[in-house]
């Protein structure tokens, strides 16, 4: 951190970089396009975005003689912060490419604008080293979404969902803030690696409980931005209400970016080094978020059975992804490395194949509700006539989702499960598998509405722009990839990651 | 044994099905005849592979035999498992994700062959008698090669993981095919108790299996670190093994070397306390009691092919998990828990065959014997020896063969009979001659008559529970009881007595009597296709009945590993 050299330090923030020409273009290009051609805008956020994350991933050098700190100790430049951006990045493209005919937000150049600073905030939030950082970066995903949940000015429930997100976000974020400035004030240190190291030194000898109290602070504020239970109050309306794109974005980017603050919080800062009289911090926070899990879970897939809108069942879904992601989080017990990697990695990897997926639900969703104009599941019926390959892509996403194979679901929840096993879980993977079969019942529900039931509809086809054939034929291709050909490079990936984020 | 064979036998047996399935669904969807003709060819090419599998096992079960003699003899600490490796053939391994020990492996061994041939043969009648199948046949097909493959899967997993997989696999496109094509009443519900049923049981088992190839790789990384060094060495395990894996030889070592019977929660072994999850976990698939109610609605429910696969295979999918995940891997488990499992499958039996008896439903009638008949299969791993173990083997092929002719046959009375009520039906031998034929073979292998398959399979059985009762004991706090299979197996002949019952008062009121042609104006005769049907699944049961020769010594070569694991001499 003593010398700064600025070529060295340009890759850690390759993507932001990246991100914010794209914004320049995207705002330049709307101000030059006729409104009949802004369609365009959305091809080339997508591909700008995509061919940020391959440039990314080439310049993925890192040095092997430094800490991985860049920019003043400001960001973390590895292997983590790179499987997360990347799949942020992708999430970005992704969105762009099913907003293109939405209504109201597709042909908009400055909802893509938006999106692209919210990517940005997002990319920031997994490489995020320090406590600015952590607080600048989640302001930075979380402002511009505030604004997009509103985005249909003249929808009621868009805007209500916008003041919603508002209020309870910005709460959220107070509640962090307020857990960050007690950490500060223990430490007099805000850089997070700096702080587990006076955390663990001699030198700190205040009493455990304030620490525990900020670290509760700091895991309650995180647990609004994963939408976990019981913190997920926000997320049906706000899923329901904003428009659909979204609905998407949010779902997945925030969502992941989080998760990997969450994981670098609390691995990086509170390792099973730090013992404040006796007390191994760790414990505290692995049992918090054993709680968490179990409440996620059982609370999002019960509640998700009795949903009649789809978006809103999605809501009670990613509320009880959340749970199973957690189920992780608790597995990293540091006490054995190698375990504590591979459930960094099972992480990585769950958020990875969550990503494709939901955004390949919420692709057919938002087709379907362009063109039906309504989103409830039963008017989902007879949608296997009326557009075969919608129906079926949907089912690969919703098994995906259940965790059955050959979609990517099946194997990010065994990693899950055997991370927690490993860990001496076994009673919190039972809890896990035995909600994965409730789920399971809720969404072969849609399943079953898609393929059996009649629809008064049914000989009305839905029509598929090219751009939507080729978005959800390759989303499904990588849905099914992760599932069988593809796991073994990138739960390598991941498992780098998790070393990464262990061995520092 | 990694057999000299290059052609990924095995693999084609899965990537077949499910590759012909891909091709249907990228076809128009009007264009149905060349839907079926892409599903009836990959059917026929998945048959010619089972059979050729089973006739090259077969040609060489001798030699392998005469392997695992010398090994017997030989004797010595890993006598279950270098006997499994012997009987392992077609061996196919690559490496999936090596950092949790996954690797794609592949073999067959005596109890797996006899199941892939049932699998391929009921794969091509289920793709003939659903060729009328008009709604949305593209899916149909499509669904009906993934089931396929899925169950081929898990008949040919050598590896813990994989087998999950395939399991999982398999259980989707049931639920879709019930709930799309099956019948309109019963449809959504059965087909959502039968997924939710078998996935739990699985779902519990998985983590089960999780927990033992840890407890297997801090065995090997411990006390066995000498074992797994030997195993390596000698080439038991491949050379790339590591000690955290899924490969259900390197379980099987483990299981023999002793690591499942350590403490795990206080005293209570590792074996001992997940056997009756995994056991009965996979066994909900084979219907036992009282996890079987899924069974009987599901298979009304479904629509003819799924039906026969369901009842035929899948089924048989769940006894041979127990055996293979349950039996093998936790043998001292197994001595444990098998001794009181044993009345469930007793309840099986007699209960099964009671409510059978009870049905108006031609279709209840076949659904609840085949939970009395799934009732053997289980009771034969409970005996624990060679001959009822074997007898339980052929059980599951002719109960395999039987339900999906019985299936068929059921079907093709109520395609044309649009009723399965049995008092209103009669006389249908007269118009249906082929069908009322094959039903009696069908009903003469279900109640066990010489000369059918069914007297080879259950006859060893009951042999085998006779024979195993002077050494199984329960024990219950102070109290033990002894000697207590012989009651059980005289209570289970019982059910053999009912069986004759129901398959007698069917077949009288179904096929015999007046038929009543002012009912039923639109009965015909059957077409060439489902005599073919009805020929191909009917001939089996006599062959194995008149020369079980055909299968049982293959049997043996698998049976022998599981029964070294469990101190059996054979």
């Amino acid at each position: 951190m003593t010398e700064f050299n600025f070529l060295a330090s340009l890759p850690a923030i390759a993507p932001e970089i990246g991100l914010t020409i794209m914004a320049v273009v995207v705002l330049a290009l709307d101000l030059y396009l006729p409104e009949s051609q802004r369609h365009r805008i959305a091809t080339v956020t997508a591909v700008g975005l995509i061919g940020t994350a391959l440039v990314s991933l080439a310049l993925w050098a890192p040095t092997p003689d430094t800490t991985g700190l860049y920019w003043g100790g400001m960001v973390r430049h590895d292997m983590l912060a790179l499987i997360f951006k990347v799949m942020i990045l992708f999430a970005g493209a992704l969105t762009a490419l099913m907003a293109v005919d939405s209504a109201g937000v597709g042909r908009k150049g400055e909802f893509y604008l938006i999106m692209i600073v919210s990517t940005l905030g997002a990319c920031l939030i997994s490489g995020a080293a320090d406590l600015i950082m952590v607080f600048l970066a989640l302001e930075t995903t979380t402002i511009p979404l505030y604004v997009l949940a509103a985005f249909k000015r003249g929808d009621a429930r868009s805007s209500e969902s916008g003041m919603k997100y508002f209020l309870f976000g910005s709460f959220a974020s107070a509640i962090l803030l307020y857990g960050l400035s007690w950490l500060y004030g223990f430490t007099g240190q805000t850089n997070l690696y700096a702080i587990a190291e006076y955390l663990g030194s001699p030198a700190f000898s205040a009493s455990a409980f304030p620490v525990l109290a900020a670290l509760t602070l700091i895991v309650v504020g995180f647990g609004f931005k994963i939408s976990a239970a019981p913190f997920h109050f926000w997320t049906p309306d706000v899923y329901e209400g904003a428009p659909t794109p979204v609905t998407a974005f949010l779902s997945v980017a925030s969502k992941a970016g989080s998760f990997a603050l969450l994981l670098r919080f609390l691995v990086a800062t509170f390792p099973g080094a730090v013992v404040i009289n006796g007390q191994e911090i760790q414990n505290f926070w692995v049992q918090l978020v054993t709680v968490l899990a179990v409440i996620s879970m059982t609370f999002g897939n019960v509640v998700a059975l009795a949903q009649r809108n789809i978006k809103r069942l999605l809501a009670y879904s990613s509320i009880a992804q959340a749970g199973y992601t957690l189920i992780g989080l608790a597995a990293v017990q540091v006490s054995s490395t190698s375990n504590g990697e591979q459930a960094v990695a099972a992480i990585a990897y769950y958020m990875f194949m969550y990503t494709f997926t939901n955004l390949l639900a919420f692709a057919v969703i938002v087709l379907f509700s362009e063109a039906t104009g309504t989103e409830t599941i039963s008017d989902f019926a007879g949608l296997s006539r009326r557009n075969p390959w919608m129906a079926l892509t949907m089912t690969i996403a919703l098994l995906s989702l259940a965790g059955v194979p050959p979609a990517a679901g099946f194997f990010g929840k065994f990693f899950l499960f055997n991370a927690a096993v490993q860990a001496d879980l076994v009673w919190l993977a039972i809890v896990g598998v035995l909600n994965s079969i409730i789920a399971l019942y809720y969404y072969l529900v849609i399943i079953k509405v898609m393929y059996v039931d009649k629809g008064k509809d049914e000989d009305k086809p839905i029509p598929m722009s090219p751009t939507y054939v080729w978005a959800t034929a390759g989303t499904t291709l990588i849905v099914v990839l992760l599932g069988t050909f593809g796991v073994q490079p990138i739960f390598d990936w991941a498992l780098q990651a998790g070393r990464a984020l262990l061995n520092t | 044994m990694v057999n000299s064979v290059t052609f990924p036998v095995l693999s084609l047996l899965i990537f077949i099905p499910i590759i012909a399935g891909v091709i249907i669904l990228f076809i128009p969807r009007d264009n149905k005849d060349l839907i079926r003709g892409i599903a009836i060819t990959a059917a026929f090419s998945v048959f010619g592979l089972g059979l050729f599998t089973y006739i090259s096992y077969n040609n060489t079960v001798g030699e392998m035999r005469a392997a695992q003699d010398a090994i017997i003899a030989e004797g010595g600490d890993l006598t279950g498992t270098r006997l499994y490796d012997t009987t392992l053939v077609f061996e196919e391994r690559v490496v999936w994700v090596e950092s949790l020990g996954i690797t794609y492996h592949l073999g067959v061994d005596g109890l797996s062959v006899p199941m892939v041939l049932l699998t391929s043969m009921v794969t091509i009648t289920g793709v003939l008698v659903s060729w009328r199948v008009e709604d949305r046949t593209r899916e149909f097909m499509a669904f009906f090669l993934l089931l396929v493959a899925g169950v081929f899967g898990v008949f040919v997993a050598n590896d813990l993981f994989v087998l999950f997989f395939f399991y999982e696999l398999a259980i989707f496109p049931m639920y879709l095919l019930i709930a799309t094509w099956g019948w309109v009443k019963l449809r959504e519900y059965a087909a959502m108790k039968l997924t939710l049923y078998i996935l739990i049981g699985s779902v519990v088992a998985l983590v089960g299996a999780i927990a033992m190839v840890l407890q297997a790789n801090n065995f090997f990384i411990n006390e066995g670190a000498q074992v797994f060094a030997d195993a390596v060495q000698s080439g038991l395990l491949p050379a790339d093994s590591q000690e955290f894996s899924f490969s259900i030889t390197q379980l099987t070592l483990a299981a023999e070397a002793g690591a499942f019977d350590l403490p795990f929660l206080g005293d209570l072994s590792f074996a001992r306390l997940w056997f009756p999850f995994i056991f009965i976990g996979f066994a909900v698939l084979a219907g036992v009691f009282p996890f079987h109610n899924w069974s009987p609605d599901g298979h009304v429910a479904a629509p003819t092919a799924v039906s026969m696969i369901h009842a035929g295979v899948l089924m048989k999918v769940g006894a041979y998990a127990a055996l293979r995940v349950g039996v093998q891997l936790m043998p001292d488990g197994a001595q444990v828990h098998l001794p009181w499992i044993v009345f469930l499958t007793l309840i099986n039996v007699v209960y099964g065959a009671f409510i059978a008896f009870r049905q108006r439903d031609f279709k209840y009638v076949i659904g609840f014997s085949s939970v009395s008949h799934m009732g053997l299969v289980s009771m034969g791993w409970a005996t624990m020896n060679l001959i009822g173990m074997t007898g339980a083997g052929l059980q599951m092929f002719s109960h395999g063969a039987m339900t999906a002719l019985f299936f068929g046959c059921v079907g093709m009375v109520y395609d044309r009979a649009h009723t399965r009520d049995i008092p209103s039906l009669g006389g249908f031998i007269k118009v249906m001659p082929w069908v009322g034929v094959a039903f009696i073979v069908g009903g003469l292998t279900s109640m066990g008559m010489p000369g059918f398959s069914g007297f080879v399979a259950e006859f060893p059985i009951f042999v085998g529970m006779w024979n195993a009762s002077p050494n199984i004991s329960l024990q219950i706090g102070d109290f033990v009881l002894s000697n207590y299979y012989s009651v059980l197996v005289i209570l289970a002949a019982l059910g053999i007595v009912i069986t004759a019952a129901y398959v007698l008062r069917v077949t009288g009121q179904v096929f015999f009597g007046e038929f009543k042609r002012e009912n039923f104006p639109d009965v015909t005769d059957i077409t060439l296709r489902e005599r073919f049907v009805l020929i191909f699944l009917g001939a089996p049961l006599l062959i194995l009945g008149l020369y079980p020769q055909i299968m049982e010594p293959m049997l043996v070569t698998g049976l022998r590993p599981v029964l070294a694991l469990l101190g059996v001499s054979t």
